[in-house]
């Protein structure tokens, strides 16, 4: 059975055909653009936020977008249990909507970054990453100015009991470190989900890394957790 | 009615944009600084809004849409009464 996945397109997004390729082409599935002044999430199984600069990163990254009428819609179907992934971008527009827990600060070095790097799987238990094994290393690129994730004290306490930390900027071997942790996040967070576990944001794009001819084949298998998920 | 408002990142949030230009304004040789903290700045024509509906209002927007209160503060001022 094929999912359905639903891609959603904001001014300035520019991830959004290389997230659809990735569904459709590379992975055999149904897959739609969603535009941001639609209402209807016209019966996905799961939607993705794609990478960009939505508003051109304006006021805030994703800030503006989180306005947006479609992403009411998201809101309540994520709210309602249904599976959203935010790549990038599509990350800081959770954030800025409130269905993730945080912020993010400019990088620590004050550079967009833009560059393969390794992720430990912290948590292989979630609809995004059950077909990984815990501990695994993936390597996948990241594009960002502003991935510095922070949060205050108690929020990451309560982040850390309820095991929301999915991925973790590593070394190859899956060493955490000061130098691995590129951007600076708080807890080397580079991918995190909601307390209930249906709403996952990533910093690194699994769809960049999605082919052998990419550079890496270890983004396909967030997809293939997905789509193994709901099958 | 015209408003100002300022927001920058809380005093608990590491402030890199900030460090860099403090850094550079040592480099030129202001010793005397001692610390830079960046902002942005905001400001909004009100029509046919009381001060008082400001009071309420400024925050409200403050909080929902021109800071994330989970990393950024504001304060604001009315530069010109109507």
């Amino acid at each position: 059975m094929k999912l359905k996945f639903g891609v959603v397109i904001f001014p300035g997004s520019n991830c959004d055909y290389d997230t659809l390729y990735a569904l459709k082409d590379v992975l055999n599935q149904d897959a739609i653009f969603l535009w941001h002044k639609e209402h209807n999430l016209k019966n996905v199984d799961c939607v993705i936020l794609p990478g960009g600069f939505s508003y051109g990163d304006y006021l805030r990254s994703g800030s503006i977008a989180a306005f947006s009428p479609l992403m009411q819609e998201v809101k309540e179907f994520a709210l309602r249990g249904g599976l959203v992934l935010g790549i990038c971008n599509g990350f800081q527009v959770l954030l800025e909507l409130g269905l993730l827990p945080g912020a993010m600060l400019r990088n620590k070095n004050l550079k967009f970054l833009c560059q393969f790097v390794h992720l430990r799987v912290d948590n292989e238990t979630t609809p995004f990453t059950n077909k990984a094994k815990k501990g695994q290393v993936l390597k996948i690129p990241i594009a960002h100015y502003d991935g510095n994730f922070f949060s205050p004290p108690d929020t990451i306490q309560e982040i850390k009991i309820n095991n929301q930390i999915v991925l973790r900027y590593s070394d190859a071997r899956g060493q955490l470190s000061e130098e691995a942790n590129v951007n600076g996040s708080l807890e080397s967070i580079a991918g995190l989900i909601n307390s209930a576990g249906n709403i996952m944001g990533m910093m690194p794009h699994p769809e960049r890394a999605s082919e052998a001819l990419l550079g890496s084949e270890d983004g396909r298998i967030i997809f293939e957790s997905i789509i193994n998920w709901k099958g | 009615m015209k408003v100002r408002i300022l927001v920058s990142l809380k005093d608990s949030v590491l402030d890199p944009q900030g460090q860099t230009v403090k850094n550079a304004l040592h480099t030129l040789g202001y010793d005397s600084i001692k610390d830079v903290r960046q902002g942005k700045v905001f400001e909004l024509e009100l029509e046919g809004m009381s001060p008082e509906e400001a009071e309420r209002v400024i925050p409200e927007i403050s909080d929902k849409v021109l800071a994330n209160p989970i990393i950024e503060k504001f304060v604001w001022q009315i530069l010109e009464k109507d």
